[in-house]
């Protein structure tokens, strides 16, 4: 996935200038930055929820306008802080939309093994018949992410998915990201708030600010003391844990 | 399989009640004289007895699958036909044609009625879309405002042209004018539910959100455009037809989505067949209540459904009242998604 020169305004103010990246696939790569760089917007414009005012997103060398968005929706997934999931649908029911893309309506013998085996995947099973509003946030996040699987796309973009999930669901989910992409090889794009998430479980971190790319790189390029607190403007200190840069922040 | 069931025994419930409703009456039916093939018992049956019937059923049906696929596209459990302006915009659709076209057949109505009702009913939602409503209850308030507001201009301009006593007949529904060859667009709700069916799943994934929509590839702006012209459509065949009933489209899909959950596939028989046993029955007591005269089967499901709807009110206030909140669905139609808005809930 090629990025080219995305840029986008609002009301005559440049949130996103001229951003260029590609996204290495059979990885995880996480956007990080502080409120208002525009990993957000980058995130929306990539996965074609917003459009773009300039620039362009290849994926296999076609702008993601001109695909069909059904043929798209088999290759790319976003899940964002923004579905109403309030809904009095089941997990089941919820995880079979999944297969909307492929199948439209009616769910052939493949799609419902496929939605067996993404509920599996989530450790859903006990769960599948209940009702969405019955669940705990981390349940139905995971959910989601089951539905994702069941949408069988190459590319998983997730908006912020630890939002609202305590330690424990938000771990449990980034567990989650780390096997999509080792045991299922899909490429997964993650906008995350917390930095240390984003180091333990990403392959690649792309840092934004103002509006613009300020870092791009593996992991322990992008990681260090001199370029966070470039970033964010505040002290950073980075020791390393298990192999790992962890960044402390006062 | 036990959701199966519950649809089999709302069918045969429904099949008994239409067999009887056959014979209430101010004439009595007798089987025996049908059976017979006494000419004029035939006649009444044919000619007011079964369209009076099929009337029912095709609103009923109607206007809780019009009112279900409101809900479902607003996410909104309050909105339906009456408080999403549909009914009112209908009348003035239908007071338009009284006015321009004074020889206008019904269909010539039914036309107008269409246009004006699908028109109130997108001008309503993309209201209720532009505005955060801190809470969901805000939007059927908002729509009922809007409708007396249609409502009102309908009335001053049937005032202002004398039409007052011409447009009565729409504004308070019944079936007492139903007879073979004046009722006959009604039967327009029959394939405006199957097309319904055959949406079920795109428009429970618009109700999800435009993000979740377009992440299955689904055209949200077509899909919702769509969904709510196939619900207006329904409610204007039958407020031609019947006139106003208000509180169906409310309170039927949202009995059977207590019970049954929100996914339309699994849920539209039942409220199709729900509604019609509701208005069946309202249709039975008003004719027996005062017989021989009978009472508007809007007064009857008016008393009814406010009972049930503030019952209902007070069963979502204190149950979920997450489950009615607005938060979500407004924010994935805001330009900008504003990420902080979630935390409100």
């Amino acid at each position: 996935m090629k990025i080219q020169g995305l840029t986008k305004r609002y009301q005559g103010r440049t949130v996103v200038n001229g951003v260029s990246f590609s996204i290495p696939k059979g990885k995880v790569t996480s956007l990080i930055g502080p409120n208002g760089a525009g990993k957000s917007t980058v995130m929306s414009m990539i996965s074609r929820l917003i459009a773009q005012d300039e620039g362009l997103v290849e994926l296999d060398g076609t702008h993601i306008g001109h695909w069909k968005s059904r043929e798209l929706a088999r290759r790319l997934a976003i899940l964002t802080q923004s579905n109403n999931i309030q809904m009095k649908l089941t997990v089941r029911e919820l995880v079979a939309f999944g297969r909307f893309p492929y199948s439209g309506s009616r769910l052939t013998a493949e799609d419902t093994e496929i939605i067996d085996r993404a509920i599996a995947y989530m450790e859903l099973e006990e769960f599948q018949d209940r009702f969405l509003d019955e669940l705990s946030g981390g349940q139905r996040q995971r959910a989601l992410i089951a539905m994702v699987i069941a949408q069988d796309t190459e590319y998983i973009l997730l908006d912020e998915p630890t939002n609202n999930l305590d330690i424990y669901h938000a771990t449990n989910l980034m567990k989650t990201v780390r096997r999509l992409c080792d045991e299922l090889g899909k490429t997964v794009i993650l906008v995350l708030h917390e930095i240390n998430y984003a180091a333990f479980y990403s392959d690649y971190i792309c840092a934004f600010k103002d509006g613009g790319i300020a870092k791009f790189g593996p992991v322990h390029e992008v990681i260090t003391k001199e370029n966070l607190s470039d970033i964010y403007g505040v002290e950073f200190e980075v020791q390393t844990v298990k192999g790992r840069p962890l960044s402390i922040y006062y | 399989m036990k959701s199966n069931r519950i649809t089999a025994v709302l069918a045969a419930i429904l099949a008994i009640l239409a067999a009887v409703s056959l014979f209430v009456g101010v004439i009595d039916l007798e089987l025996r004289a049908l059976i017979q093939g006494d000419a004029h018992t035939w006649e009444i049956f044919l000619l007011s007895r079964l369209p009076r019937l099929l009337a029912i059923l095709c609103t009923g049906a109607g206007m809780s699958v019009a009112g279900l696929i409101m809900q479902q596209l607003c996410s909104n459990k309050f909105v339906s036909p009456t408080t999403g302006a549909t009914i009112s915009s209908a009348q003035l659709g239908i007071l338009f044609a009284l006015l321009f076209l004074p020889n206008s057949t019904l269909w010539g109505r039914a036309l107008f009625a269409f246009a004006a009702a699908i028109a109130g009913t997108w001008v309503f939602v993309w209201f209720i879309q532009r505005i955060r409503f801190k809470d969901a209850v805000m939007v059927p308030l908002v729509g009922i405002m809007f409708g007396n507001v249609i409502g009102g201009v309908t009335s001053y301009l049937a005032y202002q042209y004398e039409m007052t006593q011409a447009l009565s007949s729409w504004l308070v529904g019944h079936f007492s004018l139903v007879i073979k060859g004046r009722y006959e667009i009604v039967w327009l709700t029959a394939p405006l539910i199957v097309l319904a069916f055959v949406f079920a799943n795109h428009f429970n994934i618009v109700g999800l959100g435009r993000d979740f929509s377009k992440n299955l590839g689904v055209p949200y702006n077509l899909v919702l455009f769509m969904g709510l012209s196939i619900s207006a459509m329904i409610t204007a065949s039958v407020v031609v037809v019947v006139g106003s009933i208000s509180y169906i489209g409310l309170i039927v899909p949202n009995l059977v989505a207590l019970f049954k959950g929100d996914k339309i596939r699994g849920t539209l028989a039942d409220t199709a067949l729900f509604g019609a046993i509701f208005v069946l029955v309202c249709d039975m007591i008003g004719r027996v209540v005062i017989a021989p005269y009978e009472l508007p089967i809007e007064l009857i499901v008016g008393i009814l459904g406010s009972v049930l709807f503030i019952g209902l009110l007070f069963y979502r206030l204190r149950n979920g009242r997450k489950s009615i909140r607005l938060t979500a669905p407004a924010q994935s139609c805001c330009p900008v998604p504003a990420k902080e808005g979630g935390c409100e809930a």
